[in-house]
């Protein structure tokens, strides 16, 4: 196992198992989409719960700031997160 | 004084169609969607509201007015927004008419159990107004999660008024309405506390965009900190078992399937009776018309086009399509306020997403269901032009209330008679959720075939938002569905069907040779429909019937019988007698269904896609993507019957 912390990259929004937490470190995403999850309250520091998967698995449910919001795993796994 | 406000009427009147009188006091409402913006536009304006589009744009507009004793207000309710820096096309009208148009007031409705979202925008707009009253709405709500809010803190902490409501109940509607009046009449002093946000000049746009709204929810945080107490912990809600099932694994496809049957099932049987009592009445009155122009000696032909084809063809559109969409819309509209739609989109967004278009997509199919003009309509909440596009060239494919009821009765007559009579119920079920499931299937086999040619393009982003489940107010619902779906839609189809009629009646009674000229074109139309495996009635029926689909039958019969003038019979029998005189076999009927299900879309759906499209190009491609598509389907079905030896 590789004991140099910078090289494991981190976790991503998908990894979380429902019912786990996390906070929110950097969104690797650009453009429009990016302002979208930023104005609905997922920005750094946020903390966001997994609540549920969709039948197929994608889109996943997160609970953020009272609200739940359902992001594709394309965009979630651009979303790194401290466990 | 007095010019300065006329003129500022005026700018609101050219630039945002808003109708002001000098004496209104001009009120905006913002607020993030799911809450409870509209319980709060209706509780105030009550039935004094009307709805539109924003001016060149494909947004809806509602206006209404209230009293706070003598002084009268205009609510102009803004398209719900999480942040109102112009990034698209909602946002971008919240913004400018908050800006442009200076309203007397803001007035932001935020949501008790989620302030620091709803703080955001609160925020924002405090930003560019100081004339704003928030109103901390959904407090009951609140109060069942544990959730308190401290309002005087809050109004401390913003600097601005703060009132809060329970608008469902309207629990503190007359202090919102005080506190508006206050406002507007400049009788408080307003301070907001306004974000700072430190931009260095060289940074590049989207880094300072970032920085802002971090900026915002950082305050809002701290804001949040200081007035919300959290008593309870988390526990498992009714909401979370809904939610368990309807989007399970295994149990929510099936559920949204039985749920979508049931829908149908109570639209088409609660519909049967008043259907008939509208009949009733209204061929009554056609009778009577008839009397009176026997009376006046009116000439035949003037008879004929006005009653037996106007008037006639019109009391068959009123009263076959009324009562279903009466039914249909308010169940729609329920299941839409309950919240239950968000699920859908949640389900499905992964195999809408495999074509290259959009989980919302569906609601708009839903919709379709009721009337595919109104499901066109629905494509605005698609945020992606080329999304969007699919979703309304392909929304013809799901079958509307105007398409059951011929699908039933053939289903009845030719399939479920094929076998046991006692199942036959069952059958004719089983045979219209399969045409259903068809059009579905061709939804998504289109959509995937256009977003890979004409529509081209990658699919777009999908965020939903999954709100709380909430019991619908019913009277709003019944309004929505009544007045906004039911009535609009019928306005449209009522100017589409009365002249149809009178054409219809000249066709079916102008005798050329030997026959009238509804004969004379069905024999030219009758070699290309053989190839269909229909035959020239049926194919004529469908082109008349472009104005409404629930005049295809009529036609059929009115044709086969030449009566005259359209037709119904008394029994299903009957009219399987009559089908079968006229040379009707299996393949008939199912091609018949078939091209009932993929046909061209009616001229009130291909107004609506004018309309919301802008374009008399993608009108085009709503009307020949189902055409091509039944044609096909149809010709291949009908000639490997044939080959086969079994037609």
């Amino acid at each position: 196992m590789n004991t140099n912390a910078n090289t494991i990259p981190l976790p991503t929004l998908t990894q979380l198992n429902i019912g786990q937490t996390c906070h929110i470190n950097t969104i690797e995403l650009t453009g429009l989409l990016k302002r979208r999850i930023l104005d609905l309250g997922i920005v750094p520091g946020t903390l966001v719960e997994c609540v549920r998967r969709s039948p197929s698995g994608n889109p996943i449910a997160y609970h953020v700031r009272g609200t739940t919001i359902a992001l594709r795993n394309e965009d979630a796994d651009f979303i790194k997160v401290k466990l | 004084m007095l010019e300065d406000r006329m003129k500022h009427l005026a700018l609101l009147k050219n630039r945002f169609h808003i109708n002001a009188t000098p004496q209104q006091f001009i009120i905006a409402l913002a607020g993030n969607p799911n809450v409870g913006k509209s319980t709060i536009f209706n509780e105030l304006t009550g039935l004094r509201q009307h709805t539109g589009n924003w001016p060149g744009k494909t947004v809806d507009n509602a206006q209404g007015t209230f009293n706070y004793f003598d002084q009268e207000f205009l609510l102009v309710d803004l398209p719900g927004t999480y942040s109102i820096m112009a990034r698209s096309v909602e946002e971008e009208i919240a913004r400018d008419f908050i800006c442009e148009a200076q309203p007397d007031a803001t007035l932001i409705v935020i949501d008790a159990s989620c302030l620091e979202r709803n703080l955001n925008l609160a925020l924002q707009i405090m930003n560019i107004t100081s004339k704003v009253v928030v109103c901390v709405n959904l407090l009951d709500e609140a109060k069942r999660k544990g959730i308190e809010v401290d309002l005087k803190r809050l109004s401390k902490e913003l600097g601005v008024p703060v009132v809060g409501t329970t608008a469902r109940t309207g629990e503190g509607l007359d202090e919102l309405k005080e506190t508006l009046f206050e406002v507007a009449n400049n009788e408080l002093l307003i301070l907001p506390h306004k974000v700072k946000i430190d931009q260095s000049p060289d940074e590049p746009i989207d880094n300072a965009e970032d920085k802002t709204v971090i900026a915002f929810y950082q305050h809002a945080e701290q804001i949040s900190r200081h007035v919300v107490r959290k008593t309870e912990t988390f526990k498992k809600t009714l909401e979370h078992r809904l939610d368990d099932l309807f989007t399970s694994r295994w149990f929510g496809y099936p559920t949204m399937l039985l749920l979508l049957c049931f829908i149908f099932w109570l639209t088409i049987e609660g519909a049967n009776l008043p259907s008939q009592i509208l009949s009733s009445i209204l061929f009554n009155l056609q009778d009577h018309l008839t009397e009176i122009f026997i009376k006046l000696d009116a000439p035949h032909w003037l008879h004929g086009i006005l009653v037996l084809g106007m008037y006639r063809s019109l009391a068959w559109v009123v009263s076959v399509m009324l009562p279903p969409m009466a039914i249909f819309f308010p169940l729609f509209t329920l299941l839409e306020d309950l919240g239950y739609l968000p699920r859908i989109a949640f389900n499905l967004d992964h195999a809408f997403k495999k074509c290259h278009s959009c989980g919302k997509q569906i609601l708009t199919m839903c919709m379709g269901f009721g009337c595919n003009a109104a499901g066109i309509v629905a494509c605005r909440i698609i945020d992606s032009p080329r999304e969007r596009l699919i979703a309304l060239v392909t929304n013809n494919l799901v079958p509307c209330n105007g398409r059951f009821p011929t699908l039933i009765a053939i289903s009845t007559i030719f399939v479920a008679g094929m076998f046991a009579p006692e199942l036959s119920t069952f059958i004719t079920a089983f045979t219209i959720t399969t045409i259903v499931l068809l059009g579905i299937f061709l939804t998504f086999f289109s959509a995937w075939i256009l977003s890979h040619t004409i529509l081209k393009g990658e699919p777009s982003t999908n965020i939903l938002e999954l709100p709380p489940y909430r019991i619908p107010q019913i009277g709003a619902v019944i309004y929505r569905s009544i007045i906004d779906r039911t009535l609009f839609v019928l306005k449209r189809a009522i100017l589409m069907a009365a002249p149809a009629g009178a054409i219809i009646w000249l066709l079916g009674n102008i005798v050329v040779g030997e026959y009238t000229l509804l004969q004379h074109f069905s024999q030219i139309l009758q070699p290309f429909a053989y190839y269909l495996g229909l035959d020239g009635v049926i194919l004529l029926a469908f082109i008349l019937g472009l104005p409404a689909n629930e005049i295809v039958v009529p036609i059929i019969l009115m044709t086969y019988l030449c009566t005259g003038q359209m037709t119904d019979v008394e029994s299903l029998s009957e009219l399987k007698d009559i089908l079968l005189a006229n040379g009707w076999t299996w393949l008939t009927a199912i091609n018949t269904m078939l091209f009932c299900l993929l046909h061209w879309p009616c001229t009130t759906t291909l107004l609506s896609a004018y309309k919301e499209s802008g374009s008399a190009k993608w009108t085009a491609v709503a009307f020949a993507l189902p055409t091509i598509l039944g044609i096909i389907l149809c010709a291949t079905l009908a000639s490997t019957a044939r080959i086969l030896g079994l037609a």
